[in-house]
Protein backbone atom coordinates (compact mmCIF):
# COMPACT_ATOMS: atom_id res chain seq x y z
CA UNK A 1 0.00 0.00 0.00
CA UNK A 2 2.58 2.57 1.04
CA UNK A 3 5.20 2.45 -1.69
CA UNK A 4 6.57 5.74 -0.46
CA UNK A 5 8.04 4.09 2.61
CA UNK A 6 11.48 2.53 2.43
CA UNK A 7 12.58 4.27 -0.75
CA UNK A 8 15.62 6.33 0.21
CA UNK A 9 15.73 8.57 -2.83
CA UNK A 10 12.07 9.42 -2.47
CA UNK A 11 12.45 9.96 1.27
CA UNK A 12 15.20 12.48 0.56
CA UNK A 13 12.85 14.31 -1.81
CA UNK A 14 10.13 14.36 0.82
CA UNK A 15 12.59 15.70 3.37
CA UNK A 16 13.64 18.45 0.99
CA UNK A 17 10.05 19.37 0.22
CA UNK A 18 9.29 19.45 3.92
CA UNK A 19 12.19 21.79 4.54
CA UNK A 20 10.73 24.17 1.95
CA UNK A 21 7.34 24.02 3.62
CA UNK A 22 8.75 24.66 7.07
CA UNK A 23 10.41 27.85 5.86
CA UNK A 24 6.96 29.41 5.46
CA UNK A 25 5.83 31.12 8.63
CA UNK A 26 2.20 30.50 7.67
CA UNK A 27 2.68 26.74 7.67
CA UNK A 28 3.38 25.22 11.06
CA UNK A 29 4.70 21.78 11.90
CA UNK A 30 1.29 20.08 11.94
CA UNK A 31 0.42 21.59 8.54
CA UNK A 32 3.65 20.20 7.15
CA UNK A 33 2.73 16.78 8.56
CA UNK A 34 -0.74 16.97 7.10
CA UNK A 35 0.41 18.17 3.68
CA UNK A 36 3.17 15.58 3.57
CA UNK A 37 0.65 12.87 4.31
CA UNK A 38 -1.48 14.22 1.49
CA UNK A 39 1.49 14.25 -0.86
CA UNK A 40 2.34 10.66 0.05
CA UNK A 41 -1.26 9.60 -0.67
CA UNK A 42 -1.10 11.27 -4.09
CA UNK A 43 2.21 9.58 -4.85
CA UNK A 44 0.82 6.20 -3.74
CA UNK A 45 -2.19 6.59 -6.01
CA UNK A 46 -0.04 7.56 -8.98
CA UNK A 47 2.36 4.67 -8.40
CA UNK A 48 -0.60 2.28 -8.27
CA UNK A 49 -1.51 3.58 -11.72
CA UNK A 50 1.93 2.49 -12.92
CA UNK A 51 4.17 5.54 -12.60
CA UNK A 52 7.73 5.33 -11.29
CA UNK A 53 8.01 6.74 -7.75
CA UNK A 54 10.11 9.77 -8.72
CA UNK A 55 7.76 10.65 -11.57
CA UNK A 56 4.83 10.26 -9.23
CA UNK A 57 6.51 12.59 -6.76
CA UNK A 58 7.03 15.29 -9.37
CA UNK A 59 3.44 15.12 -10.56
CA UNK A 60 2.04 15.06 -7.02
CA UNK A 61 4.06 18.14 -6.05
CA UNK A 62 3.01 19.91 -9.22
CA UNK A 63 -0.64 19.16 -8.50
CA UNK A 64 -0.37 20.56 -5.03
CA UNK A 65 0.51 23.88 -6.64
CA UNK A 66 3.04 26.52 -5.72
CA UNK A 67 3.89 26.98 -2.09
CA UNK A 68 3.26 30.70 -2.51
CA UNK A 69 -0.40 30.10 -3.32
CA UNK A 70 -0.68 27.45 -0.67
CA UNK A 71 0.73 29.61 2.09
CA UNK A 72 -1.39 32.55 0.98
CA UNK A 73 -4.50 30.41 1.41
CA UNK A 74 -3.29 29.22 4.81
CA UNK A 75 -2.48 32.79 5.84
CA UNK A 76 -6.05 33.81 5.15
CA UNK A 77 -7.25 31.37 7.78
CA UNK A 78 -4.28 31.62 10.16
CA UNK A 79 -3.31 35.28 10.05
CA UNK A 80 -2.20 35.06 13.67
CA UNK A 81 0.76 32.98 12.59
CA UNK A 82 2.33 35.96 10.90
CA UNK A 83 2.52 37.45 14.38
CA UNK A 84 5.14 35.12 15.63
CA UNK A 85 4.12 33.81 18.97
CA UNK A 86 6.78 33.59 21.57
CA UNK A 87 5.70 31.66 24.58
CA UNK A 88 2.59 29.67 24.03
CA UNK A 89 3.07 28.00 20.67
CA UNK A 90 6.24 26.02 20.43
CA UNK A 91 7.37 23.52 17.87
CA UNK A 92 5.89 20.24 18.99
CA UNK A 93 9.19 18.57 18.07
CA UNK A 94 11.03 20.66 20.62
CA UNK A 95 8.35 20.38 23.26
CA UNK A 96 10.21 18.27 25.77
CA UNK A 97 13.37 20.42 25.77
CA UNK A 98 11.44 23.67 25.90
CA UNK A 99 9.31 22.34 28.74
CA UNK A 100 12.44 21.40 30.66
CA UNK A 101 13.72 24.94 29.97
CA UNK A 102 10.55 26.35 31.44
CA UNK A 103 10.96 24.22 34.54
CA UNK A 104 14.61 25.25 34.94
CA UNK A 105 13.63 28.89 34.45
CA UNK A 106 10.87 28.64 37.05
CA UNK A 107 13.22 26.97 39.52
CA UNK A 108 15.83 29.70 39.03
CA UNK A 109 13.29 32.55 39.17
CA UNK A 110 11.73 31.07 42.28
CA UNK A 111 15.17 30.56 43.81
CA UNK A 112 16.00 34.20 43.14
CA UNK A 113 12.73 35.37 44.71
CA UNK A 114 13.31 33.19 47.79
CA UNK A 115 16.97 34.15 48.13
CA UNK A 116 16.24 37.85 48.29
CA UNK A 117 13.92 37.21 51.25
CA UNK A 118 16.44 35.10 53.20
CA UNK A 119 18.09 38.17 54.80
CA UNK A 120 14.62 39.01 56.14
CA UNK A 121 15.02 36.01 58.46
CA UNK A 122 17.87 37.93 60.08
CA UNK A 123 15.73 40.99 60.55
CA UNK A 124 16.74 42.98 57.47
CA UNK A 125 13.93 44.56 55.50
CA UNK A 126 14.16 45.63 51.87
CA UNK A 127 12.52 48.95 52.60
CA UNK A 128 14.66 50.01 55.56
CA UNK A 129 18.06 48.37 55.09
CA UNK A 130 19.10 49.98 51.85
CA UNK A 131 22.75 49.94 52.87
CA UNK A 132 22.69 46.14 52.84
CA UNK A 133 20.44 45.61 49.83
CA UNK A 134 21.84 48.30 47.52
CA UNK A 135 25.26 46.70 46.92
CA UNK A 136 23.91 43.14 47.20
CA UNK A 137 20.84 43.37 44.97
CA UNK A 138 22.54 42.01 41.84
CA UNK A 139 23.88 39.10 43.88
CA UNK A 140 20.34 37.86 44.47
CA UNK A 141 19.49 37.94 40.78
CA UNK A 142 22.46 37.37 38.49
CA UNK A 143 23.83 34.14 39.99
CA UNK A 144 20.41 32.59 39.31
CA UNK A 145 20.44 33.82 35.75
CA UNK A 146 23.97 32.41 35.39
CA UNK A 147 22.74 29.13 36.88
CA UNK A 148 19.98 28.97 34.27
CA UNK A 149 22.50 29.61 31.48
CA UNK A 150 24.89 27.00 32.88
CA UNK A 151 22.02 24.55 32.98
CA UNK A 152 21.45 25.18 29.28
CA UNK A 153 25.10 25.23 28.22
CA UNK A 154 26.43 22.35 30.35
CA UNK A 155 30.03 23.58 30.55
CA UNK A 156 32.87 21.67 32.21
CA UNK A 157 33.50 21.68 35.94
CA UNK A 158 36.35 24.20 35.53
CA UNK A 159 34.07 26.89 34.15
CA UNK A 160 31.43 26.24 36.81
CA UNK A 161 34.12 26.50 39.48
CA UNK A 162 35.32 29.80 38.02
CA UNK A 163 31.75 31.16 37.98
CA UNK A 164 31.16 30.18 41.61
CA UNK A 165 34.49 31.73 42.59
CA UNK A 166 33.71 34.98 40.76
CA UNK A 167 30.31 35.31 42.40
CA UNK A 168 31.97 34.60 45.76
CA UNK A 169 34.43 37.41 45.04
CA UNK A 170 31.39 39.57 44.25
CA UNK A 171 29.88 38.74 47.65
CA UNK A 172 33.16 39.64 49.31
CA UNK A 173 33.44 42.88 47.33
CA UNK A 174 29.94 43.91 48.35
CA UNK A 175 30.26 43.12 52.05
CA UNK A 176 33.85 42.68 53.23
CA UNK A 177 35.11 46.25 52.97
CA UNK A 178 34.50 48.53 55.93
CA UNK A 179 32.88 51.26 53.83
CA UNK A 180 30.58 53.88 55.23
CA UNK A 181 27.20 53.71 53.52
CA UNK A 182 27.38 57.31 52.32
CA UNK A 183 31.03 57.23 51.25
CA UNK A 184 32.03 57.49 47.60
CA UNK A 185 33.40 53.93 47.76
CA UNK A 186 29.99 52.55 48.74
CA UNK A 187 28.36 54.29 45.79
CA UNK A 188 31.04 52.99 43.46
CA UNK A 189 30.57 49.40 44.62
CA UNK A 190 26.80 49.77 44.32
CA UNK A 191 26.98 51.05 40.73
CA UNK A 192 29.88 48.96 39.43
CA UNK A 193 29.30 45.56 40.98
CA UNK A 194 26.12 44.79 38.97
CA UNK A 195 27.97 45.42 35.70
CA UNK A 196 30.99 43.42 36.86
CA UNK A 197 28.63 40.57 37.75
CA UNK A 198 26.82 40.94 34.43
CA UNK A 199 30.12 40.18 32.71
CA UNK A 200 30.34 37.04 34.85
CA UNK A 201 26.88 36.15 33.49
CA UNK A 202 28.51 36.70 30.10
CA UNK A 203 31.11 34.09 31.01
CA UNK A 204 28.26 31.69 31.80
CA UNK A 205 26.65 32.62 28.49
CA UNK A 206 29.72 31.80 26.41
CA UNK A 207 30.71 28.89 28.64
CA UNK A 208 30.11 26.25 25.97
CA UNK A 209 32.66 27.86 23.67
CA UNK A 210 34.90 30.30 25.49
CA UNK A 211 37.09 31.41 22.61
CA UNK A 212 34.42 31.85 19.96
CA UNK A 213 33.95 35.42 18.76
CA UNK A 214 30.47 34.48 17.49
CA UNK A 215 29.40 33.42 20.98
CA UNK A 216 30.64 36.69 22.43
CA UNK A 217 28.70 38.62 19.83
CA UNK A 218 25.70 36.51 20.82
CA UNK A 219 26.25 37.62 24.39
CA UNK A 220 26.20 41.26 23.25
CA UNK A 221 22.91 40.59 21.47
CA UNK A 222 21.64 38.75 24.52
CA UNK A 223 22.49 41.75 26.71
CA UNK A 224 20.52 44.17 24.55
CA UNK A 225 17.47 41.95 24.26
CA UNK A 226 17.56 41.06 27.95
CA UNK A 227 17.58 44.72 28.85
CA UNK A 228 14.64 45.50 26.56
CA UNK A 229 12.63 42.64 28.04
CA UNK A 230 13.49 43.67 31.56
CA UNK A 231 12.31 47.22 30.89
CA UNK A 232 9.07 45.92 29.36
CA UNK A 233 8.49 43.66 32.35
CA UNK A 234 9.24 46.60 34.62
CA UNK A 235 6.51 48.60 32.91
CA UNK A 236 4.07 45.71 33.33
CA UNK A 237 5.10 45.38 36.95
CA UNK A 238 4.46 49.08 37.47
CA UNK A 239 0.91 48.68 36.21
CA UNK A 240 0.41 45.67 38.48
CA UNK A 241 1.67 47.57 41.49
CA UNK A 242 -0.49 50.60 40.72
CA UNK A 243 -3.57 48.36 40.66
CA UNK A 244 -2.51 46.41 43.76
CA UNK A 245 -2.20 49.67 45.57
CA UNK A 246 -5.48 51.05 44.25
CA UNK A 247 -7.72 48.04 44.86
CA UNK A 248 -6.43 47.30 48.36
CA UNK A 249 -6.57 50.95 49.26
CA UNK A 250 -10.26 50.88 48.29
CA UNK A 251 -10.99 48.34 51.04
CA UNK A 252 -8.94 50.25 53.57
CA UNK A 253 -5.91 47.93 53.60
CA UNK A 254 -2.57 49.62 53.15
CA UNK A 255 -0.50 47.35 50.90
CA UNK A 256 2.73 49.43 51.17
CA UNK A 257 4.67 46.90 53.22
CA UNK A 258 3.71 43.94 51.07
CA UNK A 259 4.53 45.82 47.89
CA UNK A 260 7.78 47.31 49.17
CA UNK A 261 9.11 44.19 50.89
CA UNK A 262 7.74 41.40 48.73
CA UNK A 263 6.35 42.33 45.33
CA UNK A 264 9.08 44.76 44.22
CA UNK A 265 12.23 42.86 45.30
CA UNK A 266 10.99 39.35 44.50
CA UNK A 267 9.44 40.50 41.23
CA UNK A 268 12.61 42.27 40.17
CA UNK A 269 15.03 39.40 40.77
CA UNK A 270 12.64 36.88 39.24
CA UNK A 271 12.18 39.15 36.22
CA UNK A 272 15.92 39.13 35.52
CA UNK A 273 15.83 35.34 35.18
CA UNK A 274 12.58 35.34 33.19
CA UNK A 275 13.98 37.95 30.80
CA UNK A 276 17.06 35.78 30.24
CA UNK A 277 14.85 32.79 29.53
CA UNK A 278 12.71 34.79 27.10
CA UNK A 279 15.76 35.90 25.13
CA UNK A 280 17.10 32.35 25.04
CA UNK A 281 13.83 30.83 23.85
CA UNK A 282 12.90 33.48 21.36
CA UNK A 283 16.27 33.54 19.61
CA UNK A 284 15.34 33.36 15.97
CA UNK A 285 11.62 33.47 16.65
CA UNK A 286 11.21 37.21 16.75
CA UNK A 287 13.06 40.05 15.15
CA UNK A 288 15.55 41.42 17.66
CA UNK A 289 14.35 44.71 18.99
CA UNK A 290 17.64 46.29 20.10
CA UNK A 291 18.97 46.64 16.51
CA UNK A 292 15.67 48.19 15.46
CA UNK A 293 15.96 50.81 18.19
CA UNK A 294 19.56 51.36 17.09
CA UNK A 295 18.49 52.06 13.53
CA UNK A 296 15.99 54.61 14.78
CA UNK A 297 18.28 56.40 17.17
CA UNK A 298 21.66 56.40 15.43
CA UNK A 299 20.69 59.28 13.08
CA UNK A 300 19.02 61.20 15.91
CA UNK A 301 22.02 60.89 18.20
CA UNK A 302 24.37 61.86 15.38
CA UNK A 303 22.37 65.03 14.76
CA UNK A 304 22.23 65.81 18.49
CA UNK A 305 25.99 65.41 18.95
CA UNK A 306 26.81 67.44 15.86
CA UNK A 307 24.44 70.17 17.04
CA UNK A 308 26.22 70.16 20.38
CA UNK A 309 29.63 70.46 18.72
CA UNK A 310 28.45 73.28 16.47
CA UNK A 311 27.05 75.14 19.49
CA UNK A 312 30.31 74.70 21.42
CA UNK A 313 32.28 75.95 18.41
CA UNK A 314 29.93 78.87 17.81
CA UNK A 315 29.78 80.12 21.39
CA UNK A 316 33.37 79.21 22.14
CA UNK A 317 32.07 78.04 25.49
CA UNK A 318 34.05 75.45 27.45
CA UNK A 319 32.28 72.50 29.06
CA UNK A 320 31.50 73.03 32.73
CA UNK A 321 32.82 69.87 34.24
CA UNK A 322 31.85 68.52 37.58
CA UNK A 323 31.34 64.92 38.62
CA UNK A 324 27.73 64.68 37.40
CA UNK A 325 28.55 65.97 33.95
CA UNK A 326 31.52 63.64 33.69
CA UNK A 327 29.30 60.69 34.54
CA UNK A 328 26.82 61.96 31.98
CA UNK A 329 29.49 62.11 29.28
CA UNK A 330 30.61 58.60 30.27
CA UNK A 331 27.05 57.45 29.80
CA UNK A 332 26.91 59.26 26.47
CA UNK A 333 29.97 57.34 25.29
CA UNK A 334 28.38 54.13 26.54
CA UNK A 335 25.21 54.92 24.56
CA UNK A 336 27.25 55.63 21.43
CA UNK A 337 29.09 52.36 21.94
CA UNK A 338 25.73 50.61 22.42
CA UNK A 339 24.42 52.10 19.18
CA UNK A 340 27.55 50.92 17.43
CA UNK A 341 27.42 47.44 18.96
CA UNK A 342 23.79 46.77 18.23
CA UNK A 343 23.99 47.86 14.65
CA UNK A 344 27.08 45.66 14.27
CA UNK A 345 25.25 42.75 15.86
CA UNK A 346 22.42 42.91 13.34
CA UNK A 347 24.49 43.68 10.28
CA UNK A 348 25.15 41.19 7.54
CA UNK A 349 28.95 40.82 7.77
CA UNK A 350 29.19 40.25 4.02
CA UNK A 351 27.34 43.39 2.93
CA UNK A 352 29.44 46.20 1.43
CA UNK A 353 29.73 49.53 3.28
CA UNK A 354 26.62 51.68 2.93
CA UNK A 355 25.37 55.14 3.98
CA UNK A 356 24.45 53.86 7.42
CA UNK A 357 28.08 52.93 8.08
CA UNK A 358 29.15 56.46 7.16
CA UNK A 359 26.50 57.83 9.51
CA UNK A 360 27.84 55.61 12.23
CA UNK A 361 31.37 56.80 11.61
CA UNK A 362 30.05 60.37 11.96
CA UNK A 363 28.41 59.45 15.26
CA UNK A 364 31.54 57.84 16.67
CA UNK A 365 33.83 60.66 15.53
CA UNK A 366 31.63 63.40 16.98
CA UNK A 367 31.42 61.47 20.26
CA UNK A 368 35.22 61.24 20.27
CA UNK A 369 35.64 64.97 19.69
CA UNK A 370 33.23 65.77 22.51
CA UNK A 371 35.03 63.37 24.78
CA UNK A 372 38.40 64.93 23.96
CA UNK A 373 36.97 68.26 25.17
CA UNK A 374 35.67 66.60 28.32
CA UNK A 375 38.95 64.87 29.09
CA UNK A 376 40.87 68.10 28.56
CA UNK A 377 38.73 69.86 31.16
CA UNK A 378 38.82 66.85 33.45
CA UNK A 379 42.60 66.63 33.68
CA UNK A 380 42.66 70.29 34.62
CA UNK A 381 40.18 69.61 37.38
CA UNK A 382 42.10 66.65 38.75
CA UNK A 383 45.29 68.70 38.72
CA UNK A 384 43.47 71.37 40.69
CA UNK A 385 41.49 69.34 43.25
CA UNK A 386 43.34 66.02 43.39
CA UNK A 387 41.88 62.58 42.91
CA UNK A 388 38.82 61.05 44.53
CA UNK A 389 37.45 57.52 44.06
CA UNK A 390 34.64 58.97 41.98
CA UNK A 391 36.68 60.90 39.48
CA UNK A 392 39.20 58.08 39.11
CA UNK A 393 36.38 55.64 38.35
CA UNK A 394 34.70 58.06 35.94
CA UNK A 395 37.99 58.86 34.25
CA UNK A 396 38.89 55.18 33.96
CA UNK A 397 35.56 54.40 32.34
CA UNK A 398 36.04 57.29 30.02
CA UNK A 399 39.42 55.97 28.93
CA UNK A 400 38.17 52.40 28.50
CA UNK A 401 35.33 53.62 26.27
CA UNK A 402 37.53 56.13 24.48
CA UNK A 403 40.09 53.49 23.50
CA UNK A 404 37.35 51.26 22.20
CA UNK A 405 35.63 54.00 20.21
CA UNK A 406 38.86 55.45 18.84
CA UNK A 407 39.98 52.13 17.44
CA UNK A 408 36.41 51.40 16.24
CA UNK A 409 36.42 54.74 14.41
CA UNK A 410 39.70 53.83 12.73
CA UNK A 411 38.38 50.39 11.71
CA UNK A 412 35.09 51.91 10.53
CA UNK A 413 36.99 54.46 8.45
CA UNK A 414 39.03 51.68 6.84
CA UNK A 415 35.84 49.73 6.22
CA UNK A 416 33.98 52.67 4.69
CA UNK A 417 36.96 53.39 2.44
CA UNK A 418 37.02 49.68 1.55
CA UNK A 419 40.49 49.17 2.95
CA UNK A 420 39.43 46.67 5.59
CA UNK A 421 36.82 44.04 6.26
CA UNK A 422 33.81 44.27 8.50
CA UNK A 423 34.93 41.22 10.44
CA UNK A 424 37.82 43.16 12.01
CA UNK A 425 35.36 45.60 13.64
CA UNK A 426 33.36 42.74 15.03
CA UNK A 427 36.48 40.97 16.26
CA UNK A 428 37.72 44.15 17.95
CA UNK A 429 34.45 44.52 19.86
CA UNK A 430 34.28 40.91 20.98
CA UNK A 431 37.94 40.84 22.00
CA UNK A 432 37.44 44.02 23.99
CA UNK A 433 34.80 42.55 26.32
CA UNK A 434 37.35 41.34 28.93
CA UNK A 435 38.69 44.91 29.18
CA UNK A 436 35.36 46.07 30.63
CA UNK A 437 35.43 43.17 33.08
CA UNK A 438 38.94 44.07 34.21
CA UNK A 439 38.07 47.72 34.77
CA UNK A 440 34.75 47.16 36.55
CA UNK A 441 36.24 44.56 38.88
CA UNK A 442 39.14 46.94 39.54
CA UNK A 443 36.72 49.66 40.58
CA UNK A 444 34.87 47.28 42.90
CA UNK A 445 37.87 45.55 44.44
CA UNK A 446 40.87 47.87 44.17
CA UNK A 447 39.65 51.46 44.34
CA UNK A 448 38.01 51.32 47.81
CA UNK A 449 41.16 50.12 49.65
CA UNK A 450 43.32 52.38 47.45
CA UNK A 451 41.46 55.40 48.74
CA UNK A 452 41.19 53.92 52.25
CA UNK A 453 37.41 53.45 51.87
CA UNK A 454 36.69 57.16 51.50
CA UNK B 1 -18.11 22.69 -17.41
CA UNK B 2 -16.65 24.85 -14.69
CA UNK B 3 -18.35 25.54 -11.39
CA UNK B 4 -17.91 29.21 -10.54
CA UNK B 5 -15.77 30.26 -7.62
CA UNK B 6 -18.68 31.72 -5.68
CA UNK B 7 -20.67 28.55 -5.92
CA UNK B 8 -17.67 26.42 -4.89
CA UNK B 9 -17.12 28.67 -1.89
CA UNK B 10 -20.79 28.59 -0.87
CA UNK B 11 -21.11 24.83 -1.19
CA UNK B 12 -17.78 23.94 0.43
CA UNK B 13 -18.89 23.85 4.06
CA UNK B 14 -22.04 21.73 3.54
CA UNK B 15 -20.14 19.32 1.29
CA UNK B 16 -17.30 18.79 3.77
CA UNK B 17 -19.69 18.52 6.72
CA UNK B 18 -21.79 16.09 4.71
CA UNK B 19 -18.82 13.89 3.95
CA UNK B 20 -17.71 13.92 7.55
CA UNK B 21 -21.25 13.06 8.64
CA UNK B 22 -20.73 9.75 6.83
CA UNK B 23 -17.80 9.03 9.15
CA UNK B 24 -14.44 10.47 10.16
CA UNK B 25 -11.95 11.05 7.38
CA UNK B 26 -8.70 12.76 6.42
CA UNK B 27 -7.75 15.40 3.86
CA UNK B 28 -6.73 13.26 0.92
CA UNK B 29 -9.73 10.95 1.26
CA UNK B 30 -12.08 13.95 1.50
CA UNK B 31 -10.67 15.38 -1.74
CA UNK B 32 -11.08 12.01 -3.48
CA UNK B 33 -14.63 11.71 -2.23
CA UNK B 34 -15.51 15.18 -3.50
CA UNK B 35 -13.99 14.38 -6.86
CA UNK B 36 -15.95 11.10 -7.05
CA UNK B 37 -19.21 12.70 -5.95
CA UNK B 38 -18.99 15.36 -8.63
CA UNK B 39 -17.70 13.08 -11.36
CA UNK B 40 -14.44 14.99 -11.31
CA UNK B 41 -16.09 18.37 -11.87
CA UNK B 42 -15.30 19.72 -8.42
CA UNK B 43 -11.52 19.80 -8.24
CA UNK B 44 -10.54 21.49 -5.01
CA UNK B 45 -6.95 22.39 -4.31
CA UNK B 46 -5.15 21.53 -1.08
CA UNK B 47 -4.81 25.23 -0.44
CA UNK B 48 -8.61 25.40 -0.42
CA UNK B 49 -9.44 22.26 1.54
CA UNK B 50 -6.99 22.39 4.45
CA UNK B 51 -7.58 26.00 5.50
CA UNK B 52 -11.33 25.24 5.25
CA UNK B 53 -10.93 22.21 7.53
CA UNK B 54 -8.91 24.31 9.97
CA UNK B 55 -11.59 26.99 9.95
CA UNK B 56 -14.32 24.44 10.64
CA UNK B 57 -12.14 23.12 13.46
CA UNK B 58 -11.73 26.61 14.90
CA UNK B 59 -15.50 27.19 14.69
CA UNK B 60 -16.05 23.91 16.52
CA UNK B 61 -17.94 22.20 13.67
CA UNK B 62 -15.32 19.47 13.41
CA UNK B 63 -12.63 18.14 15.69
CA UNK B 64 -9.29 16.76 14.58
CA UNK B 65 -6.92 14.21 16.02
CA UNK B 66 -3.78 12.46 14.88
CA UNK B 67 -4.42 8.75 14.72
CA UNK B 68 -2.52 5.75 13.45
CA UNK B 69 -4.63 3.01 11.95
CA UNK B 70 -2.75 -0.32 11.78
CA UNK B 71 -1.05 -0.71 8.39
CA UNK B 72 -1.39 2.98 7.58
CA UNK B 73 0.55 6.14 8.26
CA UNK B 74 -0.24 8.43 11.17
CA UNK B 75 -2.89 10.78 9.87
CA UNK B 76 -4.90 13.76 10.96
CA UNK B 77 -8.51 12.62 11.05
CA UNK B 78 -11.44 15.00 11.14
CA UNK B 79 -14.71 14.15 12.87
CA UNK B 80 -17.96 16.12 12.82
CA UNK B 81 -19.14 17.42 16.18
CA UNK B 82 -22.64 17.82 17.54
CA UNK B 83 -22.43 21.51 16.72
CA UNK B 84 -21.27 20.60 13.22
CA UNK B 85 -24.31 18.38 12.72
CA UNK B 86 -26.55 21.25 13.78
CA UNK B 87 -24.75 23.48 11.28
CA UNK B 88 -25.16 20.83 8.60
CA UNK B 89 -28.89 20.56 9.31
CA UNK B 90 -29.21 24.33 9.08
CA UNK B 91 -27.28 24.41 5.79
CA UNK B 92 -29.46 21.61 4.43
CA UNK B 93 -32.60 23.63 5.16
CA UNK B 94 -31.11 26.63 3.38
CA UNK B 95 -29.99 24.62 0.37
CA UNK B 96 -33.35 22.86 0.15
CA UNK B 97 -35.06 26.23 -0.05
CA UNK B 98 -32.72 27.32 -2.83
CA UNK B 99 -32.96 24.07 -4.75
CA UNK B 100 -36.77 23.96 -4.49
CA UNK B 101 -37.00 27.50 -5.77
CA UNK B 102 -34.69 26.64 -8.66
CA UNK B 103 -36.73 23.54 -9.52
CA UNK B 104 -39.88 25.61 -9.82
CA UNK B 105 -38.24 28.15 -12.07
CA UNK B 106 -36.09 25.84 -14.16
CA UNK B 107 -38.07 22.90 -15.63
CA UNK B 108 -38.48 24.59 -19.05
CA UNK B 109 -34.71 25.39 -19.20
CA UNK B 110 -33.73 21.85 -18.32
CA UNK B 111 -36.13 20.53 -20.96
CA UNK B 112 -34.67 22.98 -23.48
CA UNK B 113 -31.14 21.76 -22.78
CA UNK B 114 -32.35 18.17 -23.01
CA UNK B 115 -33.84 18.77 -26.48
CA UNK B 116 -30.82 20.53 -27.87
Amino acid sequence: MTVTNGNDELEAQFAQWRAYVRRRPELVESDADELEDHLRDSVDTLVERGLAPDEAFLIAVKRMGGLDDLSREFAREHSERLWKQLVFTGDPGRDSTSRRDVVAMLVCAFGAAVSIKIPALFGLSYDDDGSFYAPNLALFALPWLAAFLVWRRRPGAGVIGALVALFAVGVAGANAYPVDSDSQSATLIMTHLPIALWLVVGLAYVSDDLRSARRRMDFIRFTGEWFVYLVLMGLGGGVLIAFLYGIFDAIGVEPDTVIGNWVVPCGFVAATVVAGWLVEVKQGVIENIAPVLTRLFTPLFTVALLAFLVTVGWNGRGIEIDRETLVMFDLLLAVVLGLLLYSLSARDPQAPPGPFDVLQLGLVVSALVIDALVLYTMTGRIAEYGTTPNNVAALGENIVLLVNLAWSAWLLLRFVRRRGGFASIERWQTNYLPAYAVWFWTVVLVLPPLFSFR
Amino acid sequence: MRVTKDLVAASATPIVLGILAEGESYGYAILRRISDLSGGELDWTEGFLYPLLHRLERLGHVEASWQSVPGERRRKYYRITRQGRAELADQQRQWRTVVEALHQVWPPFIALEGNA
